[in-house]
């Protein structure tokens, strides 16, 4: 059966930059009275003169999601566990050459940590650790899981790919959903951006997500690191991704994540920066193309800005987070964040900030079903 | 209460309602609402979607807003097997929300279409331990059939995909399940707009439920109330027997007219 790579190596190729300025705002307009939107009608979205139609666009994206997920967003924080790392990802803050401080979490320091969290009455959480296999292994994992399932109802988690067997084990543990971003789809950039580590594999990387399906899981995230590539190239093949994972797989809840450059330790800076107008366009976009694909913003975006785009297509959003290992519960955890926090309100903050634009907050959307009941 | 549905009751597992409007808790922005749109469409049972309740919360609770004279309608969203289904159902009853169950195992998320087969199996187990099963199924006559079989309670056959708003798009599968099926059928999804639950009713589906037409509307109280009226309506309708209609006026008897009397 034909993998997501050999349906990106169909696209891959296609003039892109050109069909985009072909395209005409009577054509975008065409396609906003379209039920559903083919591949190419979702990059015509993308192109410039698709961004002369935002606000058509985002009332589009707002009706959707409305109708789709109602006026509600579900809520959910990281909790890093570790930032050892192997890679050498030019971008990040984990990278094993940058000079900071690294820590694991023990057993105890996981369940402190899960307590501090849990009383923001959060209950959903997800898992981040850096690839190094040795020290945060698949077991290192399940015991955590083990350990934080009596404070939360729903586990995802965000660490290097597995193989199909890996994430079962994972899933059979207790694990429900898998974020996994490409980061880059253009795979010569991909090559470029990580010059060392296990992850220089694209397609090993690229194809995490369908193996996270294969293996049972609930939700699979992707994404691309928004500000690596050309935004709207990024954007489409992100698309393409969610698009295919859902009609192959479509008992997941296929979502999609918008995650944009911050500034973080290292010089690296993204090369192709986006701004608010244009991530307002990949995010319509996106919604108008996959209706029911959830979408999730982080801490990264300011808190103006996510209170802005609230009523665009965001389901879920990330709250009261912080990027270091024991951010929650080790005073000494400031020094090893892997990105700045933009937004750093708290979850009580960022509910009540819901509930002022007329939002729900949802801090449960899911419940591990297995033991005893069943 | 209107004269001629104050004696019309809907009886099911044993429970008899006066109200034919099932409502949901999903998609409001806030779950302070819950009480009045319960209070102005007059609605007597009230769907909830298991995973969102959490019982040890410390935050909001959905079930902090549904009062306690209104039959609880748990339902198994996020299902995508008969077992998970199930396994929800027995979560709902030991959590002390009671034995009535809407089963919707749903294994496509591009158009949340209820899959029957696993439904049917979800509901023989369940209906054999007790529950009252109202299953959410598509307007098949042939699943509706094992669905009665499997010991439903109730069938409720989607008008639309869940969410589209799209009105009765599948009326004549409906309508079919109300003549062919012994059970309450009560049509799930998809209503839009009240004008379509007064359809529904007229054409004599037993209740109707909506959520996402009210919890989407831009007054979701007063939509409640107006979607309380409209199965009022439709439901009165259907009880006194509407009248034959013509696409054309019929004034005389073309073919038969040779015949003299009135032959129409």
């Amino acid at each position: 059966m034909m993998d997501f790579y050999e349906y990106y190596k169909t696209w891959r190729d296609f003039p892109i930059a050109e069909y985009l300025r072909s395209v005409s705002e009577s054509r975008v307009l065409a396609i906003l009275q379209k039920e559903r939107l083919s591949g190419y009608d979702f990059l015509a979205l993308l192109s410039p003169a698709a961004e002369g139609l935002l606000e058509d666009m985002a009332q589009k994206s707002h009706d959707l999601t409305i109708r789709n997920f109602g006026r509600s967003v579900l809520l959910f924080t990281p909790m890093y566990l570790s930032n050892y790392c192997s890679n050498r990802c030019v971008y990040c803050g984990f990278n094993i050459d940058n000079a900071i401080t690294r820590h694991h979490l023990s057993y105890a320091e996981v369940e402190r940590e899960a307590q501090e969290i849990a009383k923001s009455g959060l209950k959903h959480i997800l898992l981040l650790t850096g690839e190094d296999k040795v020290r945060a292994s698949i077991e290192y994992l399940c015991h955590c899981v083990r350990i934080i399932e009596k404070y939360f109802t729903a586990i995802g988690i965000e660490i290097y790919p597995l193989t199909t067997e890996g994430y079962r084990t994972l899933v059979e543990n207790g694990v429900d959903s898998l974020t996994l971003f490409q980061e880059t789809y253009n795979e010569t950039l991909y090559e470029k951006l990580h010059p060392g580590g296990p992850k220089r594999n694209y397609r090993f990387r690229l194809a995490g997500p369908e193996r996270g399906c294969a293996a049972g899981m609930r939700a699979v995230n992707v994404g691309g690191l928004l500000g690596l590539d050309d935004w709207r190239r990024e954007a489409f093949f992100t698309g393409l991704h969610a698009d295919w994972l859902q009609n192959r797989w479509p008992e997941v809840a296929v979502g999609l994540s918008l995650p944009r450059m911050r500034p973080h330790a290292g010089t690296f800076q993204p090369e192709f920066p986006i701004s608010d107008r244009h991530l307002v366009q990949v995010m319509t976009a996106l919604r108008l193309f996959l209706p029911r694909a959830g979408i999730t913003v982080s801490t990264r975006e300011g808190s103006q800005f996510r209170d802005n785009i609230l009523p665009l297509g965001v389901t879920t959003m990330s709250a009261g987070a912080s990027t270091a290992v024991g951010g929650h519960s080790r005073e000494e955890a400031v020094s090893t964040s892997q990105f700045d926090i933009s937004d750093e309100r708290s979850v009580p903050e960022m509910a009540e900030a819901l509930k002022a634009f007329g939002y729900q907050p949802i801090y449960k959307d899911w419940q591990l079903i297995g033991g005893s009941l069943s | 209460m209107d004269n001629i549905t104050k004696e019309d009751l809907l009886i099911i597992g044993g429970v008899a309602l006066k109200s034919r409007l099932f409502t949901g808790t999903g998609k409001y922005p806030s779950d302070t609402m819950i009480p009045e749109i319960i209070e102005r469409s007059g609605s007597q049972v009230i769907t909830v979607a298991l995973r969102r309740v959490d019982f040890a919360a410390g935050t909001e609770n959905v079930m902090d807003y549904i009062p306690q004279s209104v039959q609880l309608l748990p339902n198994t969203s996020g299902a995508r097997t008969a077992d998970e289904a199930v396994r929800i159902a027995r979560l709902a009853k030991a959590t002390g929300c009671g034995n009535w169950i809407k089963i919707e195992v749903i294994s496509d998320n591009r158009y949340l279409l209820p899959d029957g087969y696993e439904t049917v199996k979800a509901t023989e187990i369940l209906a054999n331990e007790g529950f009252v099963v109202l299953p959410y199924v598509n307007a098949d006559l042939m699943v509706a059939r094992s669905l009665v079989a499997a010991g439903a309670a109730a069938i409720m056959p989607l008008g639309a995909p869940i969410g589209s708003n799209r009105g009765l798009r599948t009326e004549e599968m409906i309508r079919i399940l109300i003549e062919e099926i012994a059970l309450p059928v009560i049509v799930d999804a998809g209503i839009g707009k009240p004008s379509e639950a007064c359809a529904a009713m007229e054409m004599g589906a037993a209740a109707c439920l909506v959520n996402t037409a009210i919890a989407s509307a831009g007054d979701p109280v007063t939509m409640a109330e107006a979607f309380g009226w409209a199965v009022r309506a439709g439901r009165a309708a259907f009880l006194s027997g509407t009248g034959a209609t013509r696409k054309t006026a019929a004034a005389s008897s073309p073919l038969t007219g040779f015949l003299g009397g009135r032959n129409r």
